[in-house]
């Protein structure tokens, strides 16, 4: 849920993008203004509250990175023996995995397959359904557009977790509770995917280069895939990568919609896990909790370095026109 | 995020009993498993014809039960999902009672949430299966809590909690401090050992309605008065002013720690010595085990200190039994291994694996009382918590909308323990909520 919250954040700046890419190429063309220049990107004023501010930020988004992997090399003995930020007297880390993979009959490999189908299935559907409707909005008329982006909008503002009680009566009456369609199709509604990948249709494809196939004798379906697909690339990778985090993320969802533990993502697995520590009789196994969460990231981290450099370009892509 | 969730499941659990209340009203009465009796000879029918019983339940020993009953009934399935407890638990029985689907033929519930399960009708009553004739079976406690005071049985009980006072032997050592027995000690113990380690508590507490309402009971306080939908809230007699006395006490003089129960922050101070004591329910041992390994050898059990010198009073901690859902298939088979389970062979599998006992078969049985807990120093502990089964007094009883009260006990009590407010303050705050919320759900309330 966390980093569901923290790539709304981060999304926010993508979309101001433009605008402050706008000043950056506006300061370049302008070289003789003296005062410009220092501030330009090639020698950054300092500035002591800064440093000190990303200083702290720094610590405090790294120090639970750090705590999860030191966490991880312990065992339950360890942990509670131990200072939470420094390492125990025996190394479990390897042990831990084992286990984590092992634990009861290996669930945690079925939540993982889990995860990766509703991850697959539902952020994938979401950014393909994204695309087809982020392009459309921006490169054909048609009467209610206003509507439409009024709507989306709207449900920009509206917290998924607000609309997943309703949802669950819906899917309850349909019978698809408990399965994991109740996940995934849920999954592929993505009202921040399509704004992304509108506003980024609107800018990154010239409508001139639409009109030119259009003129050569090139269909609808084939601009649409030789032409404007390449050019959001970009854009897609960045909405895909969004989405990811969400599903990868989601926990209201599954939670109230799924009572099967075989189809339970990463998420409500681990918090099962967890919640033996609070049940008579349990097994208490922080440990695991501990490793299986620092799995569990290892992907998104994986996917976010890999992506980084698309991702980047995604968000500076169509900021600076010509 | 865990507030914030916590916030959100408790959100959802009030939407759940809103719901549950309007399928009430939308009229489940055409359940006829309250008229006609079911012989045994139906149920043995229905165990030679066979088929599958799903189960929501956390408790971990029913797995070896399962099993058991399926090689006994080869033609039965059980269907074991157990992978939640506590508010989730409830939550996704009270969404699937509303949407009237998915709705488990068995379902563990605990005994404080019983009563609003029973009164909306989502459980069917089990008497006509001849559950009623199993009363002498099982400790007064437990049997009360299932049959909330009238003919009808709403499930069989499965373990018990009378408790007891778990204590750290080797930092009572290390302060020559005598364990407590009565409540008056216990405060003078914590302020000895606060005052020798400043790090050390007595207990913690960080307010738990669970733990508040087993002290009540075990004070004498009977604030809950239910008779079908009357109800009556009052946290203003005699034994409620014992416990507030002590309690107030040990808050004002910050003597117990502020530490939320089943956090890792519990379990770590449980094992390194900073949380000297831990009145709780009989079936403690086996978290103990799990839980807090590094502290083996080091705790013991003792009687619950009294409130009067010489008194034996005990009370129920927790503690869960098995239930037939309204709107579960298979009654016939659901109840076979609600039985075999809870009253039958699957007791002494049961306890085996380390659950304590609400039977009286079991609670006196000599392999039972002379068990040695190794983690206790061999200390035969059954001893202890079967003597305190034995002293619960039966005529307790919870609200019929317990679940909601306790997801309210930390906006209203819980401030006694973060702020200025006084406990009897919280405590009658507590009251006016829930008598609020009673009067909203259509109870007579007082």
């Amino acid at each position: 849920m966390s980093g569901t919250s923290s790539s709304a954040t981060s999304a926010s700046p993508s979309a101001s993008a433009p605008a402050t890419g706008r000043t950056a190429s506006t300061a370049k063309s302008v070289p003789r203004l003296r005062k410009r220049r220092e501030h330009s990107a090639g020698r950054p004023k300092r500035s002591v509250l800064l440093t000190v501010l990303t200083g702290l930020i720094l610590v405090y988004t790294v120090v639970p990175l750090l705590w999860l992997v030191i966490s991880a090399t312990k065992t339950q003995e360890g942990l509670a023996d131990s200072s939470g930020l420094w390492f125990a007297d025996d190394f479990a880390l390897w042990s831990n995995i084992h286990d984590t993979f092992t634990y009861h009959d290996g669930i945690f490999v079925r939540w993982l397959l889990n995860t990766l189908l509703y991850v697959g299935l539902g952020a994938g559907g979401a950014t393909f359904l994204a695309i087809l409707g982020g392009y459309a909005l921006a490169k054909f008329d048609f009467p209610g557009k206003r509507g439409v982006f009024a709507v989306v909008i709207g449900a920009v503002a509206v917290p998924g977790t607000a609309l997943a009680v309703p949802t669950f009566l819906m899917f309850s009456k349909m019978g698809l509770t408990d399965t994991p369609w109740a996940v995934i199709i849920p999954s592929l509604v993505s009202p921040f995917g399509l704004y992304l990948m509108w506003v980024f249709a609107t800018e990154a494809i010239p409508v001139e280069l639409l009109e030119a196939a259009r003129i050569d004798g090139a269909g609808e379906a084939r601009t649409f895939f030789k032409v404007a697909l390449p050019l959001l690339a970009p854009g897609i990778v960045t909405v895909l990568l969004f989405t990811t985090v969400a599903t990868w993320n989601n926990y209201f969802l599954p939670l109230i919609m799924l009572k099967d533990p075989d189809w339970y993502p990463l998420t409500l697995g681990l918090d099962a896990w967890n919640n033996q520590a609070q049940t008579i009789g349990g097994d208490v196994i922080f440990n695991l909790v501990i490793t299986g969460s620092l799995l569990t990231i290892v992907p998104l981290i994986a996917a976010f370095l890999l992506l980084q450099k698309y991702w980047q370009s995604g968000l500076a892509a169509g900021s600076v026109k010509e | 995020m865990r507030r914030t969730t916590n916030r959100l499941m408790r959100g959802l659990a009030v939407l759940s009993v809103l719901a549950l209340g309007a399928t009430a009203c939308g009229g489940s009465d055409d359940d006829g498993s309250g008229s006609k009796p079911v012989s045994a000879g139906d149920v043995q029918a229905a165990l030679k014809k066979g088929g599958s019983v799903t189960v929501w339940a956390w408790e971990p020993t029913l797995k070896t039960v399962a099993a058991d009953f399926q090689k006994k009934y080869p033609k039965v399935k059980i269907n074991l999902v157990a992978e939640r407890s506590g508010d989730k638990h409830y939550t996704a029985l009270s969404n699937a009672i509303s949407a009237e689907k998915g709705v488990p033929d068995v379902a563990q519930v605990e005994y404080f949430a019983l009563g609003q399960y029973a009164l909306t009708k989502g459980l069917s009553d089990l008497a006509p299966y001849g559950a009623d004739k199993l009363k002498s079976k099982y400790t007064a406690g437990p049997w009360n809590a299932v049959t909330q005071g009238s003919d009808k049985v709403y499930g069989l009980p499965m373990d018990s909690g009378p408790m007891a006072l778990y204590y750290n032997k080797k930092v009572f050592d290390k302060f020559k401090i005598a364990v407590p027995t009565t409540w008056d000690e216990y405060l003078d113990a914590a302020r000895k050992l606060h005052k020798a380690d400043p790090k050390v508590y007595i207990a913690n507490d960080a307010g738990d309605a669970g733990l508040t309402t087993s002290l009540l009971w075990q004070a004498g306080s009977r604030p809950y008065k239910v008779d079908g939908t009357n109800v009556k809230v009052d946290f203003s007699d005699a034994g409620a002013k014992k416990y507030t006395d002590v309690w107030q006490k040990l808050i004002d003089e910050k003597l117990v720690a502020p530490i939320n129960g089943w956090t890792d922050d519990w379990y770590k101070g449980l094992g390194d010595g900073t949380l000297a004591t831990l009145p709780s329910g009989a079936w403690m041992p086996a978290n103990f085990v799990t839980g807090v390994p590094n502290a083996a050898g080091d705790w013991r059990a003792a009687p619950m200190p009294a409130w009067t010198k010489g008194d034996k009073a005990s009370a129920e901690n927790g503690g869960s039994s098995l239930t037939l859902p309204a709107l579960g298939k298979n009654k016939e088979l659901a109840y076979a291994f609600v039985e075999y389970a809870n009253s039958g062979a699957g007791v002494q599998s049961r306890v085996k694996e380390g659950a304590f006992p609400a039977t009286n078969a079991e609670l006196q049985a000599d392999s039972f009382l002379n068990t040695e807990f190794k983690y206790f120093g061999g200390q035969k502990a059954n001893k202890i918590f079967a003597d305190s089964a034995a002293n619960v007094a039966d005529d307790w009883s919870y609200l019929p909308f317990q679940q909601y009260a306790n997801s309210i006990f930390n906006d209203t009590v819980g401030k006694a323990y973060v702020g200025n407010t006084k406990l009897t303050d919280g405590l009658k705050s507590w009251q006016d909520a829930s008598v609020k919320y009673g009067k909203e759900q259509g109870f007579t309330v007082e």
